[in-house]
């Protein structure tokens, strides 16, 4: 049953990250990127995370992309004319074909006898547990990380706002 | 074709956050519209979160957690201001190609 | 083997239930305005109406199905479907009741097992977590079918429903979290749990009456939220239909108009049952049992028999003489049944539940009646400078009584 909902949703998530990659419109990659999250949101339930499988869709899913699907809506962003590639298009393939080759050597090499993945295995993946570690261990950070979205809505107004002559 | 096994193994998970990670490489590199790469971005956070929660699952701590929730906050602080920046791009230039905006080439 | 074949009819049962409902809602919106604007409303199909939303569908279905040339065809297509399939996911975690049991059952060769089951599809310890995710996930519908259709005005309308979802969660979930801290649970049946009980011997536990009157307060800004998250007057801005035509589903027509409407309509359950279950107390009576509140379902439809009578034998219509006492007799009926203990008790969670979600429902068409639409500007300011400041100062001193005491 693991087996099973984890090829699906890989399948879904590889297949939507090619989709976004390949597709020339872009709210066609906005949407697949929602397919992406939804079903890592997916996978991450599986890991015994269900309180950043919620984040995920409640902050990736269900604002950041809605503001991407907003912003494309608003700029009437049209297709992406296909121009010329030059030579460094085609040299990147086998490049990045060799970057996901180092990954992939380099996760058989180090995790060679990786244990597998039961659902019910890790539950500290709750609010509860996510809360107490964010409050206590992390709390620092976390008020680091609300100056700096303080900062990112400062400056989105002050680039986003219409000059007053 | 070998029966489906219950459950697989931790390495999977790490390939295809590998996979998700390339491909949004690709799509950083090979796309040319503003906002598609912006979104290639994000999938390459997606990957990286992924590969943060696999391994809070395999240390068996909760810390990979916080650090994909981090990821995720930073994501939306980065969107604000990437998407208010794209706003006064167009707002100046008309275009989303991002090889038309070169003024200080050259 | 017996979870899944409990399961499937279950979801079968949540399923008709919640469709017929909708439908019936629909009817009961248009009644209802129309006695709030002096009319009488639908009366032609069947008595009062009541066959009404039967005609609707199978004038919906039978309508050919248009496909306007200029539409991008793959969205315009997709998007009905993502608006229905996210406003039915969350009935899911939603619990009606306690718990079912059935006993087991011997007929002939047939043996069905003693069941015991939560009147719940699925019961998960981030319910409220959920909700909140895929609602929000149904704003996709609507802004992809704004932009699909390849017009002006459902343009604007997607346009404005995404920024409208956006701005008006934040407020609803800080106003959510605010009970949250008094119950300390994300999980619906344990928020239930959570409000049994009565402070002084008869004011019910629940949310509201808890915590005066921070919660009250995130009750109210959560419903202002609630009709705007659900498109609802006086924050229907993105389908206002004297301004945009429609909005966003103007190019839409038969069953894919219909399904924007069903999942408007699903919304406004979901979003009831959640009120009811986060703040009302779920299926909890409003008074203690010793006080006969499982008398309270029979007392009123014998009212509602006894007035049925009353108007059948001076009606203000011909056909109503036959029509009001049938409605009549119904009622009396059902209240002896709910009159039998047997009968009563595993029932009156699910009445209760039903009776509260069934309210708000009310006070969302009683709105509509009665309000003008806000203007764009308004709305965006109003949640941005009123109700956020408002969620938050409520937030940090609901934060501080849990704190202190």
């Amino acid at each position: 049953m693991d087996a099973l909902l984890f090829m699906i949703f890989a399948a879904i998530a590889v297949v939507c990250a090619i989709n976004l990659v390949v597709q020339r419109h872009p709210i066609s990659s906005a949407l697949s990127l929602v397919g992406v999250m939804g079903a890592l949101a997916a996978l991450y339930l599986l890991l015994g995370g269900e309180f950043i499988a919620a984040a995920q869709l409640v902050v990736y899913a269900g604002a950041i992309m809605v503001l991407f699907v907003f912003v494309i809506m608003l700029l009437n962003a049209g297709t992406e004319a296909r121009g010329r590639r030059g030579w460094a298009h085609y040299a990147g393939v086998p490049l990045l074909l060799l970057l996901f080759g180092l990954i992939a050597c380099l996760i058989t090499r180090r995790m060679p006898a990786s244990e597998d993945v039961v659902f019910g295995q890790f539950t500290k993946g709750g609010p509860l547990d996510i809360g107490r570690a964010l409050f206590t261990t992390y709390l620092l950070p976390f008020e680091v990380t609300s100056v700096l979205i303080l900062v990112a809505i400062l400056g989105a107004i002050v680039l986003a706002r219409k000059e007053i002559d | 074709m070998p029966p489906l096994p219950a459950s697989v193994p931790l390495s999977w998970y790490l390939m295809l956050s590998a996979i998700l990670f390339a491909l949004g490489v690709a799509g950083f590199l090979f796309r040319r519209n503003i906002i598609t790469v912006f979104m290639s971005i994000e999938l390459m956070l997606n990957a990286v979160n992924l590969s943060f929660v696999t391994f809070s699952y395999k240390l068996k701590q909760v810390d990979g957690h916080i650090f994909s929730f981090f990821v995720m906050v930073v994501a939306a602080a980065e969107a604000a201001v990437g998407l208010a920046i794209i706003l006064t791009v167009f707002k100046n230039r008309q275009t989303l190609e991002i090889d038309e905006v070169s003024s200080l080439k050259n | 083997m017996t979870f899944f074949i409990v399961s499937i009819i279950k979801s079968a049962v949540v399923a008709f239930v919640l469709l017929t409902a909708l439908a019936y809602l629909q009817w009961a919106e248009r009644k209802v305005l129309a006695h709030i604007q002096l009319r009488v409303g639908p009366r032609r199909v069947g008595p009062h109406g009541l066959l009404q939303p039967l005609a609707d569908v199978i004038k919906l279905i039978t309508k050919e199905d248009m496909m306007p040339s200029h539409v991008d065809k793959f969205f315009w297509f997709l998007a009905p479907f993502i608006a229905v399939l996210f406003a039915l996911i969350p009935i899911a975690v939603i619990p009606f009741g306690t718990e079912l049991n059935l006993p087991a059952i011997d007929f002939g060769p047939v043996h069905i097992p003693a069941i015991q089951t939560a009147m719940q599809l699925t019961d998960i310890n981030i319910g409220v977590l959920f909700i909140l995710g895929i609602s929000g996930l149904g704003v996709y519908g609507v802004a992809l079918a704004g932009w699909s259709s390849n017009n002006k005005y459902s343009l604007l309308g997607g346009l404005r429903s995404s920024a409208q979802m956006i701005s008006y969660e934040l407020p609803m979930a800080l106003a959510i979290v605010a009970p949250l801290l008094v119950l300390n649970t994300l999980s619906f049946r344990g928020i239930v749990d959570g409000q049994s009980g009565f402070m002084l011997g008869f004011l019910p536990k629940w949310t509201i009456f808890q915590v005066f009157p921070f919660n009250l307060l995130s009750f109210i800004l959560f419903m202002i939220a609630a009709f705007a998250e659900t498109n609802r007057v006086p924050f229907d801005l993105p389908e206002a239909e004297n301004e945009l035509v429609a909005g966003f589903h103007t190019e839409y027509g038969s069953m894919k108009f219909a399904a924007f409407f069903m999942a408007e309509y699903c919304n406004m359950v979901t979003v009831s049952c959640v009120a009811t279950l986060l703040f009302l107390g779920g299926w909890h009576p409003p008074f203690p049992a010793e006080y006969g509140s499982n008398y309270v379902p029979s007392l009123v439809l014998i009212g509602a028999g006894i007035l049925s009578f009353l108007h059948g034998a001076n009606p203000a219509r011909p056909f109503d003489r036959i029509t009001l006492p049938v409605f009549g007799v119904v009622f009396f009926g059902l209240a002896g049944l709910i009159a039998i203990p047997a009968v009563a008790l595993p029932l009156m969670p699910v009445i209760w539940f039903s009776a509260k979600a069934c309210f708000i429902l009310f006070v969302y068409i009683w709105v509509r009646g009665t309000l003008p639409r806000f203007r764009y500007d308004q709305l965006m300011s109003f949640a941005w400078t009123f109700m956020f400041p408002i969620a938050i100062v409520n937030l940090f001193l609901t934060g501080l009584w849990v704190a202190l005491s």
